[in-house]
Order: structure tokens, then C-alpha cells, then sequence
């Protein structure tokens, strides 16, 4: 009972929102705004659980002195000052302290984090990048075009433009297009079996 | 002992294996002066990007238009130009403007680039845009998915009150908006998959014209959206930032970065080449060896 009672309910829940998708009744969309709702509070009890995960980490790293278990004090202290922050009898989300601290620590550590991209990208690239076969030839001339799009070249930027254009929606759309596909079957039959109680590693073991 | 290594190596082998610090070395050089010097690059203007301009320039004022901030702070730089161009040319339009975030980080970026918009149409159209009446920040939800979905039934269901507490019914630019059918179109600027929900939800059950506004790298991955009309325009990184700031001659930090971002192809295209004339040079020698065996 302990795993028929979950596979009932997924197979349920799972079978009702197929058909309640292709049914525009007003009973349909009353049904799917309960489900929704209770996907949010799955969802919160969720978010809860990674918190709690967090601290738990954490607080692991700091009593086993773990190396650079000061950075965890920091994750801590960020966490609780944002939330503390963030009530409103703290000022709210309008506050000094949060949109501060929002504005001068969370954006410029993010775009530092992203900005780092461009030079290990570079840097991947040119280790890369080799011509070793045709394919691999054809990979890097479409690259230098694509990259080229970028540059002013003059009166060769427009054509540059026409060819670039024409990599993205020929021969990228139709390796994307069959990507896509491939990815939308697999996650249909994915869905069809756990919908259908095959697939059960979702109960945690099988 | 590196040194003795390095001393091993031919010259065809040290084209090949550059120290990667002299990679960053090179493209922080040529990032830095060029921010300095000031170099500014006229874009090409692509196609899909020019389907985005056409969309918003063709409303009518008092249509209304979504944009959605679904980005991070990580993906600022490329995606905050394409938010303000397309927000500051939708009010200076006259076009009503409802703005909300399906990104968890997204809420103080979307705040902070609908507070410069405004400032910005104040200062350059003679025109103040009014809170509530002209625009409307909604503020966050978590499930993108299940938001998107909800918004076709009734903004009010994810949204009873926008990001400042205000329940919506009491702001004059949500009176007559109920869900989809009242929206011209969302252009969702993101750097995420929230692009597949919106396409599979507010265009694909809804029917709502869908613009994405996406990071370079991600841009490929929606050319077949484009081409099957799933979407309506789409606009890739800084240059297709730049591109929108250049149609809508209102040139900012997207075209002042595609100096940067010129002079930073042409290091990694020159990078790419020294390795490949390393790499050839290298076969041709030991073909020549073996030959000589």
C-alpha cells in the first residue's frame, strides 16, 4: 500500500492533467487551479528543505573546521541578513539595508561570476578549435563567420550578415529542430512512464 | 622544472599550448582599452531583431504590451540593454506597460531598470509616465511555468497585488486587463528556459505573440521558434541589444560594448588561428620525420 497509494496518485493526477489540457470547461480549469496551488505548496515545502539543507551544510563545514569554512559564515550571514531584511517591520523589500545589499554585493558578484565566462571561453577556444578533420573544419570556419557577424568589416559586413543568418536558420535550425524532437520524445516517454508506474525512481529507490 | 619543460618545446608545440594566463592577459588588455579609448561599432541590423521593432512600433498608444525581466544579475550586462530600449521606446510610444519577473533574482533588476526607464522618458520625451496608469511592476512568482499558465486564465492568480502590496483591481492599467486576450504581445528577455514555457504556454495553449530578448549563447537554441512563427522576433546577446538601441536610435550601453566585444573576437579568432598554424605546422613536421624514417 505504502507505493501502490503514490503510483495511484501520480497516475491520477498524471492522466488528469493530459485531458484537462485538451478540455476548455469550466469544471477543467477549476480542477487545474487546485493542482496548481497544490504544486506550490509542494513547492514551498520545497524551497523549505533546500534552506535547511543550506544551513545544515553549512553549519557541517564550520564545526568539522572544513577548508574555507569561514566562506560558510558568509553564506549564512547573507542568508539570514536578506531574510531578516526582507521583513517588513525590517523596511521590506523597498528597504536600505536590502535593496543595498541587493544592488552593490548580489549584482556585482553574479556578473563578476559571468564576466569570468569570456575568458575561460577564450581560452577553451583556443585549445579547441583545431582542424583536425573536415567536420571539425567546417565547425570552425561556421565559427569565425558567426564570430565575424561582430566585427566591422566595411562594405564585407553585410555579406558577412547574409552568411552568418543563413548558418543560424539552415543547417543550426535543422540540427536544433532534430534536437528538439529528439529531447520532446524523450521527455514524453519519460512522462508516459512514470504516469504510467514504470519509471519509479521518484519513490527514492526501486 | 617548468622551465625545463618548456625549453622541450618546439616552436610549433608552444603555438599550440599557449599558458592560458596569457590568454586572459591579452583579452583583459584588449577589453580594458578599448572601454578606455571608446570605440563604437555600427551594427547590422538582423532580420528578427527588426520584427521586435515593428511589433512595438506598429501598436497603437494604449495597447498594451508585456515585457517580462526573467533574468539574473549574471546575464546584466547583455540582457538590461534590450530591456530598456524596448521598455523606453513602449513608453515613449504611449503604449501601456506591464512588467513582472519569473526569475528568482529577476525583481530587483526589473525594478531598477523600470525606475531608470522612467527617469529616462521623463528626461528625453517630455512625457512622465504614471505609476498605474502608464505602467505596472507585478513583482515575482516562483513555477514560471504554472505563472504563465495562470496569467492566461486571470492575471489576478499569480498576481493579486503587484511587486508594491497594491491589489490590482485598484490600479486604472489592470481595469481592463483580465489575461492574454487583453495583451498585444510579451517580449520575455531572458537567459533561461523560461523562454520554453512562454512559448509553450502563452503562445502554444494561449495563442499571446511571443518576442524573446536572449544571451548570445543561448540565441541559436530559438531559431526554429523563429522560423515556424512560434515567435515573433528575436534578439541575441549585446548585439542584438545593440542592434534594437540602433533602431530605436537611442544608443546605449549595448552599442558603447560592441567596441568591447569586437576587439574581443578578433583576440580569441587570433588566438584560435596561432593554434591552428601550430597544429598544422606541427603535421607537417612530423609527416616530414616519418617520411625520412
Amino acid at each position: 500500500m505504502k507505493r501502490q497509494l503514490p503510483l495511484l496518485v501520480v497516475f491520477l493526477a498524471g492522466v488528469f492533467m493530459v485531458i484537462q489540457y485538451f478540455v476548455p470547461a469550466e469544471f477543467s480549469e477549476k480542477a487545474y487551479e487546485f493542482l496548481i496551488d497544490w504544486t506550490i505548496i509542494i513547492g514551498i515545502f520545497a524551497l523549505a528543505l533546500g534552506i535547511w539543507s543550506l544551513i545544515r551544510v553549512s553549519y557541517h563545514k564550520i564545526k568539522t573546521k572544513q577548508e574555507g569554512y569561514f566562506y560558510s559564515y558568509v553564506a549564512l550571514a547573507g542568508l539570514f541578513g536578506m531574510i531578516l531584511f526582507g521583513f517588513t517591520f525590517m523596511g521590506g523589500l523597498e528597504s536600505y539595508m536590502f535593496t543595498h545589499f541587493f544592488d552593490h554585493i548580489m549584482i556585482p558578484i553574479q556578473s563578476t561570476m559571468f564576466s569570468l565566462l569570456a575568458f575561460f571561453i577564450a581560452s577553451a577556444a583556443y585549445r579547441a578549435f583545431r582542424a583536425r578533420s573536415v567536420l571539425s573544419s567546417v565547425l570552425l570556419i561556421a565559427a569565425f563567420i558567426l564570430m565575424a557577424r561582430v566585427i566591422p568589416m566595411g562594405p564585407l559586413s553585410d555579406a558577412v550578415t547574409v552568411v552568418s543568418n543563413w548558418i543560424l536558420l539552415v543547417p543550426n535550425l535543422a540540427a536544433k529542430r532534430a534536437i528538439w524532437i529528439g529531447v520532446g520524445l524523450g521527455i514524453v516517454a519519460t512522462a508516459l512512464k512514470v504516469v504510467l508506474g514504470i519509471e519509479r525512481s521518484y519513490l527514492g529507490r526501486d | 622544472m617548468t622551465n625545463e619543460t618548456d625549453k622541450k618545446l618546439t616552436f610549433n608545440e608552444r603555438l599550440m599550448s599557449i599558458d592560458r594566463r596569457w590568454v586572459f592577459l591579452v583579452l583583459a588588455i584588449f577589453v580594458v582599452v578599448p572601454l578606455i579609448l571608446g570605440f563604437s561599432v555600427k551594427p547590422v541590423v538582423s532580420d528578427e531583431v527588426r520584427a521586435i521593432y515593428d511589433f512595438v512600433e506598429n501598436l497603437e498608444p494604449g495597447q498594451n504590451l508585456l515585457v517580462a525581466i526573467d533574468y539574473d544579475p549574471n546575464a546584466l550586462a547583455e540582457l538590461h540593454p534590450m530591456a530598456f530600449a524596448i521598455m523606453e521606446q513602449a513608453l515613449a510610444k504611449r503604449l501601456k506597460l506591464v512588467t513582472l519577473t519569473l526569475s528568482q533574482n529577476g525583481a530587483g533588476m526589473a525594478e531598477q531598470a523600470v525606475k531608470a526607464v522612467v527617469d529616462s522618458v521623463k528626461m528625453y520625451h517630455g512625457y512622465t509616465p504614471e505609476y498605474g496608469k502608464d505602467y505596472v511592476f507585478l513583482g515575482y512568482r516562483p513555477y514560471f511555468a504554472l505563472v504563465i499558465l495562470g496569467m492566461g486564465q486571470n492575471f489576478r492568480i499569480p498576481f493579486p497585488k503587484d511587486y508594491y502590496s497594491t491589489p490590482l483591481d485598484s490600479m486604472p492599467i489592470m481595469a481592463k486587463i483580465q489575461n492574454y486576450d487583453q495583451i498585444a504581445g510579451v517580449i520575455d528577455i531572458t537567459g533561461s528556459n523560461v523562454a520554453d514555457a512562454w512559448i509553450a504556454y502563452g503562445n502554444g495553449r494561449y495563442g499571446v505573440k511571443v518576442a524573446l530578448g536572449l544571451t548570445g549563447v543561448s540565441a541559436s537554441d530559438y531559431y526554429p521558434f523563429y522560423q515556424s512563427k512560434q515567435i515573433i522576433g528575436l534578439m541575441g546577446g549585446m548585439k542584438g541589444a545593440a542592434e534594437y538601441e540602433f533602431l530605436c536610435k537611442n544608443p546605449g550601453p549595448a552599442t558603447e560594448a560592441m567596441g568591447v566585444q569586437t576587439f574581443a573576437h578578433i583576440v580569441i579568432i587570433g588566438f584560435i588561428v596561432i593554434g591552428n598554424i601550430g597544429y598544422f605546422l606541427d603535421k607537417r613536421e612530423k609527416a616530414k620525420r616519418k617520411k625520412e624514417m
